[in-house]
């Protein structure tokens, strides 16, 4: 019998919350981030609106030693990390150096950092090139950091799989987890809300380009049009069960249940996308049926094509309006790397308080035969919840979470 | 006219390429405290380098760090060095 | 005993050698496939010395439309598979796909297109806010490095599993390892599994400059790649492939596949420690081969010779020596060691993987590649490291590692299924 990942420490930053209960007091009413942007003047470009961390000043939390070297989406994952470890109630020390991991997803690295440097290289030279340029940008940045700073020396592991990714890393993080090590931090984080980022984001073509904040980003509704893109993610701490009941772990959430992984077939090839695959992998490495399962967290891609595909899965194992589905980042936008992770913590939350968190602003379109959470937030208990997340290209990915007790 | 480099010149630099470590003052008698006792490592070291480098219009031998340990060493290497550039006519 | 993992098909593309025959050509007779840069104009750089590879990727099958849309550590990567499933025999048709996944390591995805990209949208670093109108679509392909893995899974028609791995230079040990276990815990049947890293552009070369990483022996560049070597200053930047396919052992044995190796174990540590230094004494290196070593089976005398690291820098070879003599004791003195960076240079994420098809072909040969390069030991590294030439070996397990930014270190061992099986 393999262990039990359960987890028991989470640290989050969105752009409707940074730590635990600013974010879920303002995700289980449905507040809306989405906002016009302005970490640079948008007014050029075809698509406006993001979903930003207001707020946020490292300086505050981290060493400044730490500041010169990071990117923006290191820093919140450090501080992130903090918080994880505090919610845990684990000191870094408490756990022998080489039984702890870090296992994160990644989708664009530090997009921000790399952009500096590429300006510097290209407008001034190349000896004006910062030393931390080797390192700060990279896609496994933060993996190494948080190793770094809280003396975590076991298997660790950056994974990229486009918006599917977190997903990704917490699945490594459980197998971490069932061969032995005692505390894996898992999840992701991206924060490219620059203007180099913005416009590789509109190049690859799925940005709404509506300035209203509550008509932008519909998935699932017939005037759907894109998505916006957000900053920020989550980080959880993944612990085997026994060993987490034995330290008396003060938080145990929720255990990560199951897990499946497929990729669509080549565009073209007429058979059918991998989504429903993957939630059936997923459910049957829970040990579950469709009909357990208490709500589902889309993917939301929120361009009709793609919603489409996630509708037709989604009926394709529960049946016609058989399970309550919700896309709570609605409200803050696609966080990348950081989408999947997040979605697992409110699917925690949701669990713990029994409450599905709307999918905001969205009219459902007949055209789908989804039972869809939109307006209020839906109170019902939950035992065991979906997530879904897909990647550009063709990634799925599905998690099931489920309740410990 | 000849420029100098002062030890204000080298705490600005420190602070801006490599920021300061936890409990250490810079503003205190650093000057014959070992770079790795006031935190910077050779990346950081690197970095302040480069950045003098940029910043005075000199090159520093690579080995400019490791023959240099303290502060007042440091200064002291880059005023030779800038005592030696000939100015252009 | 659970289901085991071995490599039945191997694709290659190294500096000095485009396929698994020219590849071992190449390092069998000790030649160096470094050189100055010649992709652009490298006079401002401190370091101007690289191994590139020759290649045309119209010779090699890709479309026009794939070379447009593809970063060029992409092109490699698809190559690479290509040659590594016709190697292997396997007609995937017969499998379910779903059963078929892929993982591509890469430390720095498509940095050179996003270089090139950020030229032209930014007018040479003049604008800050870039310009949108000139960016192709394909900016998003070099914005996440995932599509790589995409476009291997439909090359090969895989619709399993699906990721990029991208620990810094682990990547291409760690990819590997990640595929294994997919096979190990029965999510999948096949792994297309390997690494890729095109990394040699003005960008890359200028932050390694910045930490004087790459070596400045400019004036000599085919001996410039010096591991061990008492005179190295350090490490020759690369770019290549490799892909493997993986299978359960005993599906692969009922089809009559040729197995080159198992991957009979695998782990990975960090140092958390520093971002590009290493502690001197080895230690997370010497846990991971432990580890490695303990899931494989063997002790430290069964392992036959290391492919090293050995990137070349002072630091990484004296730390690894000793993490060798840590886990494997007065063996270490006994087994050789070997570079190929001295030959093919660093490829970033791609290295491991290469390493991997290196030391598998090692064993197909029974002969062990040198360390080039290598006239005037350090002191301070004192194992064989088989200098200048390639020499015969009975080698029936390999371990091979990695060590990267970011503290990561790896260790996988590689062996003769009948061999391990114990």
């Amino acid at each position: 019998m393999s262990a039990k990942a359960v987890v028991t420490g989470i640290g989050v930053a969105t752009p409707n919350g940074l730590g635990v209960d600013d974010f879920w007091a303002a995700t289980r009413v449905g507040k809306n981030a989405i906002e016009r942007v302005t970490r640079f003047d948008p007014e050029q470009y075809p698509s406006r609106l993001a979903g930003e961390i207001r707020g946020f000043e490292a300086e505050k939390h981290l060493p400044s030693r730490l500041i010169p070297q990071t990117d923006r989406m290191t820093r919140l994952a450090l501080v992130a990390a903090d918080c994880a470890f505090e919610d845990a109630g684990v000191q870094p020390g408490d756990i022998p150096e080489f039984d702890m991991g870090v296992v994160t997803a990644s989708t664009s690295g530090g997009f921000e950092f790399g952009q500096n440097e590429l300006k510097k290289l290209w407008s001034q030279g190349s000896q004006y090139v910062s030393a931390y340029q080797s390192f700060a940008w990279f896609y496994a940045v933060n993996s190494g950091q948080i190793s770094i700073r809280n003396g975590m020396r076991g298997p660790s592991g950056v994974v990229v799989s486009d918006h599917a990714g977190g997903l990704d890393a917490i699945a490594q993080a459980r197998r971490q987890i069932r061969k032995g090590s005692k505390l894996i931090f898992s999840g992701g984080f991206d924060a490219s809300i620059c203007p180099w980022g913005w416009v590789a984001q509109i190049a690859g073509g799925r940005l709404s380009t509506s300035d209203d904040p509550d008509r932008a980003y519909l998935p699932f509704d017939a005037a759907a049009g894109g998505y916006v893109p957000g900053e920020g993610g989550a980080l959880l701490i993944l612990e085997d069960e026994r060993t987490a009941r034995e330290r008396g772990a003060d938080n145990v959430y929720g255990e990560i249940a199951g897990y499946g992984a497929t990729f669509d077939p080549k565009p073209g090839s007429g058979r059918e996308p991998g989504l429903r695959r993957a939630i059936e992998v997923a459910l049957a490495d829970a040990g579950v049926e469709a009909g357990d399962v208490d709500v589902v967290f889309a993917d939301a891609a929120g361009t009709p094509r793609l919603d489409r595909e996630e509708a037709d899965a989604i009926t394709a194992v529960f049946g016609p309006s058989g399970v309550p589905v919700t896309a709570p980042k609605t409200m803050i936008g696609r966080l990348y790397s950081g989408a999947a992770p997040v979605d697992v913590v409110t699917a925690l939350l949701a669990i713990r308080e029994g409450l599905v968190p709307p999918t905001t602003n969205v009219e459902l379109s007949p055209a789908y035969d989804i039972d869809l959470v939109v307006g209020q937030p839906r109170p019902t208990s939950i035992r065991t919840a979906l997530v879904l997340a897909r990647g550009y290209g063709g990634y799925n990915s599905a998690v099931v979470v489920r309740a410990t007790d | 006219m000849s420029t100098q480099f002062t030890i204000d010149d080298l705490k600005r630099i420190l602070l801006e390429g490599a920021g300061a470590e936890e409990g250490v003052d810079l503003d205190g008698d650093i000057l014959d405290t070992d770079f790795e006792e006031l935190g910077y490592e050779s990346l950081a070291l690197l970095e302040t380098g480069s950045r003098i480098e940029r910043e005075f219009g000199i090159a520093l031998d690579d080995d400019v760090f490791t023959d240099n340990r303290t502060p007042r060493a440091l200064v002291a290497a880059i005023n030779e060095t800038l005592s030696a550039l000939v100015p252009q006519a | 005993m659970g289901r085991r993992v071995v490599i039945t098909g191997v694709g290659v593309l190294a500096p000095g050698g485009i396929g698994t025959k020219n590849f071992w050509s190449l390092l069998s007779e000790g030649r160096t496939a470094t050189r100055g840069i010649t992709f652009f104009d490298p006079s401002q750089f401190r370091s101007q010395v690289a191994a590139e590879v020759d290649f045309a990727p119209e010779l090699h099958g890709l479309t026009p439309q794939e070379i447009r849309r593809m970063d060029r550590a992409a092109q490699f990567g698809v190559v690479a598979a290509r040659e590594a499933l016709a190697d292997s025999g396997l007609d995937l048709a017969g499998f379910d796909p779903h059963r078929t996944g892929v993982t591509i390591g890469s430390a720095v995805g498509a940095t050179t297109g996003l270089d090139d990209e950020y030229r032209i949208v930014s007018d040479d670093g003049r604008l800050d806010l870039v310009d949108h109108t000139y960016a192709p679509q394909h900016l998003y392909n070099y914005f996440v490095p995932s599509s790589f893995s995409a476009e291997v899974a439909w090359a090969v028609g895989a619709e399993g599993p699906a990721t990029v791995v991208s620990t810094g230079c682990t990547s291409g040990l760690d990819s590997v390892g990640h595929a294994v276990e997919l096979i190990r815990e029965g999510t999948a049947d096949v792994m297309i599994t390997g690494a890729t890293d095109a990394p040699i552009s003005p960008i890359t070369m200028a932050c390694f400059d910045a930490i004087k990483a790459t070596t400045p022996r400019n004036d000599d560049p085919e001996h410039a790649s010096r591991p061990f070597d008492g005179t190295r200053n350090g490490f020759v930047l690369g770019e290549g492939s490799a892909v493997f396919v993986l299978e359960e052992l005993e599906s692969a044995r009922r089809r009559g596949a040729h197995i080159y190796a198992e991957i009979a174990g695998y782990a990975s540590r960090c140092n958390a420690f520093h971002m590009t230094g290493l502690r001197p004494d080895g230690r997370e290196m010497s846990e991971a081969i432990n580890v490695a070593m303990a899931e494989a089976r063997m002790n430290p005398e069964s392992i036959d010779y290391i492919n090293a690291h050995g990137s070349g820098t002072k630091q990484n070879d004296r730390h690894e020596t000793a993490a060798f003599k840590l886990s494997l004791g007065d063996h270490a003195y006994r087994t050789p060691v070997s570079s190929i960076k001295s030959m093919v240079g660093h490829s970033l994420g791609a290295i491991g993987s290469i390493e991997i098809a290196a030391s598998v072909l090692a064993m197909e040969h029974h002969v062990v590649p040198p360390t080039a390069n290598l006239h005037t030991p350090d002191p301070e590294c004192d194992l064989d490291y088989v200098p200048l030439h390639a020499r015969e070996h009975r080698t029936d397990a390999v371990l091979t590692v990695g060590s990267g930014f970011g503290g990561f270190q790896s260790a996988m061992v590689l062996a003769r299924p009948e061999r391990s099986a114990a």
